[in-house]
This record gives structure tokens, C-alpha cells and sequence, in this order.
């Protein structure tokens, strides 16, 4: 197939280094790719490294195998619910949403952060982005699979979802386009359209970049297919750039959009803690807070699995954290403001709500809800929790626990406790929602780490073009040789 | 769609000379030599780089892509859409003939009026991204011309490092003002680290 004999002249690996790049010196701009990794060759040979090993890292195996055993319990419990009915679930008056609808609102918000690395950073010229970028966008698409699935199985007839689209049919049924229910619909669909569609289209120069050093006739044939014959022209770089840019403007407002939308389901009905006019900014930025923590949770294992430190350097985690941290004062001042509203509204609806959340029969999820989002995020005010791998971690999960039950204690503490006190009714999870919520880690990681596996982890193409050797006007000494160089027939 | 071989064209003719190929080993190197090759007024030629190079479109004398007014018309198409749908759909119109087969269901939701566009922006504004999003991604590889599984660039060994690290300049046979000694001169005097010829 190829005339260079590349497994035999590759010199071995060079080891990956933890390098400090967190300085904030003013006249010494931050190396964003560190070390000996800050070459155009090294970034393909070592991204590449990653995909063409032989066989990933034990601890790939490990948990690919434990996500698909949660994966079969998905399949299991979804098959369960479908067969036999919603009472499967803990579903009751007036909780007629619980552990469905927390999955939903959860999942997608963290979808959001690694559309927000792509387009939002992109457009304010962030350049550290591009070590993360591909991987957050790749966790984005799965975490909208995984929310896509409950709105699906939650109506209770699945087989009729179809029902939600414009679609004419012989009933003159059309839906109800002043609900927020069908605005999701839209929203989220459009919004796994596109991540999808900008993923894909960043991924080409990378795939071509597989196809060009692929070994087997099979990897030629698959990556050769989805690169879709990318040869670098530099008259496609042009429209790919804009199209790129244009992609990163759309998604901007769409990622923003989105969960507002989202937020819509509860800000435009009646219940008490409900109805307000702060949930769409409250969410986003919730969103936002556990995307990240999520894209931190996955980044630390990868980079430390996969030999990525010196393309997800320390600086990326600091800045990670930080925007963490400005998102959580975002979630704290939201919440304290939902406090003082409710006081000064004088509604005894809200005020009981509030009081309610952090003293009544579920205090539990309230405080859960409230130290991990308002008060443990704000160790990251401290430089040493944000560069430290550990503390990254456990805070990050933290954060994700405390956003689960943000939006737990939302529905269901709003849902048991609402107007009428004749109404009220406790909740209590059946073993297939909890399993349901497990089993949608497992869909996620092995979605995950079949991209780690297969796919191109960290943008090639991207980093390459924020190294400083990138730019036309770095001045070089005489052209460097490679080892490669010598064996390249000579014309 | 054939898939590429580095081997020669497996054609029954004999394979003809598609063009020159030129390799260099930094981003500087092939925006100068762009410049050149702009200069002198060839037109069928192209840079091929790992990366899109700062200032390469210029030095190329490029033209800006069309592809955003594409997009613009795809989201205005968006947006008229997600009007008329939802005005069809959920207000009392003039029923026409084909009413019976497809009418339109008005909603009476608590005396709210049938046509309100605060309601109706967040499926209007979905459709016009929708829309352009779509668009954009397939007038990204329909202006490029992509998929082109085969090209005779694909034919050279060397330029299996272009999705790496080395920067490559190919000149076309079919241009008008190709010649073969001029053109191999003036692709020399850019100083590339070396020169093919492409059979196609």
C-alpha cells in the first residue's frame, strides 16, 4: 500500500512530562502545548500514539467493561418500562416528575460545556481550547444521547414519540406549539443536530490524518471513507475556516438557547419555586458549572491514561476550574437571590418553598444541593485546589452530585409540596429509576470510550495551528531533519 | 468513488502528468512561495498544508467563499418556516379545499390568543438555526468538492505527510501557463525541499 516502512523508522515514544505552564507573567505568554510535545510532528505522532497502539491501556478494558455491564442494565430497565407501564417508576400525584425529567434537565446540561469549549471559546479567540475541544464536544453528543433517551421513554407510550413532530396525519392532530414540552423537542433536537454536525466537521483533517498513517487495509478503508478524501488544500482550508466560524456563531446562541428552552418547562407553569423569570439564566450557568466539572472528571483519567499532559496541561485544568468557579458564583448568587425574591414577593406559596427546601422533610437533598454547588466550588478561589489533580477530581464529582440533586430537588421537592396541602405526597424511587439513572453513566462511558478508543481525542489540526512554529513568521534556523526524512526516496 | 493508491494509475493508458509537486518544511516557506506563484498568474494550482496557514489565503489571492450568504438564506428559510408552521398550524385561517385532508387544529389554551410570537420564537429561532447549520455543513463539502476519495496528489509517497507536518505547493498541467521547464524553474527558485512530478 505505502512505500515508507513508517512502523520501522517511528523513534520510540518520548515520555509525557507534567510541565508547569500555570504562570501569569504578563511578558511571558503561557506555552499552551508543553515540553518536547510542542512540535507539528509530535502532536500527530503522539495524538496518533493513542489510536495506533495495539492495544489501549488495561485500565481502557476495566471500564469498558463495567460501562457496558451499566449499559445492559439501561437496556433492561428501558425494556421493562416499555413492556409494562410508567408504575414501574415511583410516579405518583402530584409527582408526576421525578428521576425522569432530573436525568433529562441533567444530562443535557452538561452537553452544554463542551459546546461552549468549541464555539463559545472559539469565538473569544481562546487558544488553550483546542487541547480539549474535540473531547468536550464528543462528550457534549453523548451527554444529549443519554438526556435524549428519558424525554423518549417518559411519555409512557413510547411507540407514538412520533406524535410530537408537524407531521400531517389522518387525525388532524398537530401539537401544541404554545407548550414548552414541544419546544424541547425542537430545541433538542436541533441542538444534537448540530453538535453533531460541528463535531463531525472538525474531526475531517484529523480523520485524514488516521487514513494517511493507517497500517491496515480496513482503518485505510474506514477513516479514507469518513475523511471524505481531505487532502489540506488550502482552497478548502479557506471555506472550512469560515464554515468553521459560522458553525461556532450558530452554536453560540443555540447552546444558550437550549437550556433556556429546558428551563421553560418549569419557569412556564405555576408551581411554586417553579415559576420564575431567573431559571433561564440560572440554568445555563448551571449547566455550564456541571459540563465543565464533568469535562474535568474525564479530562484528568484521559490525559493521565492516554500520555495527553502535555496537550491538556495544567493551564487547561486551572482555566477549567476557574470558569467553574465563576459559573458557581453564578449558582450561588442565584440561589441566595431565589431566597431574598421569594421573602420580598410575600407569596406564602414561595416562601413556604424555599423554607421548605433546606428545612422541611427532604432538608437532606436541599443541603446536598446547596454546599455542593454554593460552597464547595468556592475552593476553587484557592490556586492549589485548582491545580491539583486529587482535589480537581473530588470537587468536580462533588459539583456533579450537587447538580443532580439541584435539579432533583427542583422537581420533587417543588413537586410534593405544592398549593393545596391535600395535594401533598411523598416520593420514594423504585429500584428501576435508580438503575435507570446508573445504567445512563454506562450508555455514556462506553459511548466515550469507544471515542477514546477509535477517534481522534485531542484536535490535531487545531493545535497545530496555535503553535507558536505554526505561524509563517516564526523565524527558523535552517529547515530541521527527522529521522523519518532519511529513508524518503530522494528525487 | 475509488479509493486512492500510491501505486501508479491502475488506467490501461499510459498515466499522464497531472503537475508538479513541491514540498517545504515550514508554514513561512509555502506562503512565499504562494506569493510567487500568485504573482507570476497561474490559476489552476493549489497549497496543501496540515493546518490553514495565517495569511495563506492572501498570498494565494484567493476569493472570499460564498458559503455565508448560503447560510443566510438557509436561516431566513428557517425562520419562515417556523412562522408559517406555527400560523397554519395552531390559528383559525381560511379553510381552502384541501382543508379535509390537512386542516389546521386551533388550540384554545385558557383564552390565550391564537397567534402570539413570544410563544412562538423558541421553535422559530430552533428551525432558523436548524436550518443554517444544515446548510452550512453541506455547502461546507459541496463547495470543496468533497467526497473526492480519489485525487492524483494521493499518487505521491511524500504527500502522505500533508495531514502531518510538511507543507506541499502543486502546480497543474492544465493550467494555461504551464510549462514544464519554466514552471520546474520557477517552483525551484522557491527553494522547497523537493520537487515531484504527480502522474495521474
Amino acid at each position: 500500500m505505502t512505500a515508507l516502512p513508517l512502523d520501522k523508522l517511528t523513534p520510540p515514544r518520548p515520555r509525557d512530562v507534567e510541565i508547569d505552564n500555570t504562570g501569569n507573567d504578563p511578558a511571558q505568554r503561557a506555552v499552551l502545548v508543553t515540553g518536547s510535545a510542542g512540535s507539528i510532528h509530535q502532536v500527530t505522532e503522539r495524538v496518533c500514539a493513542v489510536w495506533e497502539a495495539p492495544k489501549p491501556p488495561r485500565a481502557w478494558y476495566i471500564a469498558f467493561g463495567i460501562a457496558n455491564v451499566f449499559l445492559m442494565i439501561l437496556g433492561a430497565m428501558i425494556g421493562y418500562l416499555l413492556f409494562t407501564g410508567v408504575g414501574v417508576w415511583g410516579l405518583n400525584r402530584p409527582n408526576m416528575w421525578a428521576f425522569d425529567i432530573t436525568n433529562f434537565v441533567f444530562w443535557v446540561g452538561i452537553g452544554h460545556a463542551g459546546t461552549l469549549i468549541s464555539a463559545i471559546l472559539f469565538l473569544f479567540r481562546q487558544k488553550w481550547r483546542t487541547g480539549i475541544n474535540r473531547f468536550a464536544e464528543a462528550m457534549t453528543i453523548f451527554a444529549v444521547v443519554c438526556a435524549g433517551t428519558f424525554p423518549g421513554i417518559h411519555v409512557g407510550r413510547a411507540w407514538l414519540a412520533y406524535w410530537l413532530a408537524p407531521i400531517p396525519n389522518q387525525m388532524g392532530m398537530w401539537p401544541n406549539f404554545f407548550s414548552p414540552l414541544l419546544w424541547d423537542v425542537f430545541a433538542v433536537s436541533t441542538y444534537a443536530n448540530v453538535s453533531i454536525l460541528f463535531w463531525y466537521m472538525g474531526m475531517v483533517p484529523d480523520l485524514a490524518t488516521f487514513r494517511d498513517r493507517a497500517k491496515t487495509k480496513l482503518k485505510f478503508m474506514i477513516y479514507g471513507l469518513l475523511s471524505l478524501g481531505w487532502r489540506g488544500s488550502n482552497r478548502h482550508w479557506h471555506i472550512y475556516e469560515k464554515a468553521y466560524l459560522l458553525l461556532a456563531a450558530l452554536a453560540t446562541p443555540l447552546v444558550l438557547s437550549v437550556h433556556s428552552v429546558v428551563s421553560f418547562d418549569f419557569a412556564v407553569s405555576q408551581v411554586p419555586g417553579w415559576h420564575t423569570t431567573i431559571f433561564p439564566p440560572y440554568f445555563v450557568a448551571g449547566a455550564i458549572f456541571s459540563g465543565f466539572a464533568m469535562v474535568i472528571t474525564l479530562a484528568i483519567p484521559a490525559r493521565n491514561l492516554f500520555g495527553l499532559k502535555q496537550f491538556i496541561t495544567l493551564r487547561h485544568l486551572d482555566n477549567m476550574a476557574k470558569i467553574i468557579l465563576v459559573t458557581g458564583c453564578m449558582v450561588s448568587y442565584a440561589y441566595l437571590l431565589e431566597f431574598f425574591i421569594a421573602w420580598y414577593s410575600g407569596s406564602p406559596f414561595e416562601q413556604f418553598h424555599f423554607m421548605n427546601r433546606e428545612f422541611g422533610n427532604m432538608w437532606w437533598a436541599g443541603w446536598i444541593m446547596f454546599s455542593c454547588n454554593a460552597i464547595v466550588p468556592h475552593l476553587f478561589w484557592f490556586k492549589w485546589c485548582r491545580q491539583n489533580q486529587f482535589a480537581l477530581m473530588v470537587i468536580c464529582l462533588l459539583v456533579n452530585v450537587g447538580m443532580w440533586f439541584e435539579r432533583f430537588v427542583i422537581i420533587v421537592v417543588g413537586l410534593t409540596r405544592d398549593f393545596l396541602p391535600s395535594s401533598w405526597h411523598n416520593y420514594m424511587p423504585t429500584y428501576v429509576e435508580i438503575l435507570t439513572l446508573a445504567g445512563s453513566f454506562g450508555l455514556f462511558f462506553t459511548l466515550f470510550l469507544l471515542f477514546c478508543r477509535f477517534l481522534p481525542m485531542v484536535a490535531m489540526a487545531e493545535i497545530k495551528a496555535v503553535l507558536p512554529e505554526a505561524n509563517p513568521h516564526h523565524h527558523h534556523g535552517p529547515p530541521q531533519s527527522h529521522p523519518e526524512d532519511l529513508a524518503v526516496s530522494q528525487h | 468513488m475509488s479509493t486512492s493508491t500510491t501505486h501508479s494509475s491502475t488506467r490501461a493508458d499510459a498515466p499522464r502528468l497531472y503537475g508538479f509537486l513541491a514540498e517545504y518544511g515550514t508554514s513561512g516557506e509555502v506562503l512565499h512561495a504562494a506569493e510567487k506563484i500568485r504573482d507570476a498568474g497561474y490559476t489552476r494550482w493549489d497549497c496543501l498544508t496540515p493546518f490553514p496557514v495565517h495569511g495563506l489565503d492572501a498570498a494565494m489571492g484567493i476569493k472570499k467563499t460564498i458559503l455565508p450568504f448560503l447560510v443566510l438564506g438557509a436561516g431566513l428559510t428557517g425562520m419562515t418556516i417556523g412562522i408559517l408552521l406555527q400560523w397554519y398550524v395552531n390559528t383559525p385561517h381560511l379553510q381552502s379545499a384541501s382543508s379535509y385532508i390537512v386542516s389546521s387544529y386551533p388550540l384554545i389554551i385558557s383564552g390565550k390568543p391564537y397567534w402570539s410570537l413570544p410563544a412562538h420564537i423558541p421553535v422559530i429561532f430552533e428551525l432558523t438555526v436548524l436550518l443554517s447549520a444544515v446548510t452550512c455543513f453541506l455547502g461546507v463539502w459541496g463547495l470543496c468538492g468533497l467526497p473526492k476519495f480519489y485525487h492524483p496528489l494521493f499518487n505521491s509517497a511524500r504527500f502522505r505527510r500533508v495531514t502531518d507536518d510538511k507543507f506541499f505547493l502543486a502546480i497543474e498541467t492544465e493550467d494555461v501557463k504551464f510549462n514544464h521547464q519554466q514552471t520546474l524553474a520557477l517552483l525551484q527558485s522557491t527553494h522547497p525541499t523537493a520537487i515531484e512530478e504527480v502522474k495521474d
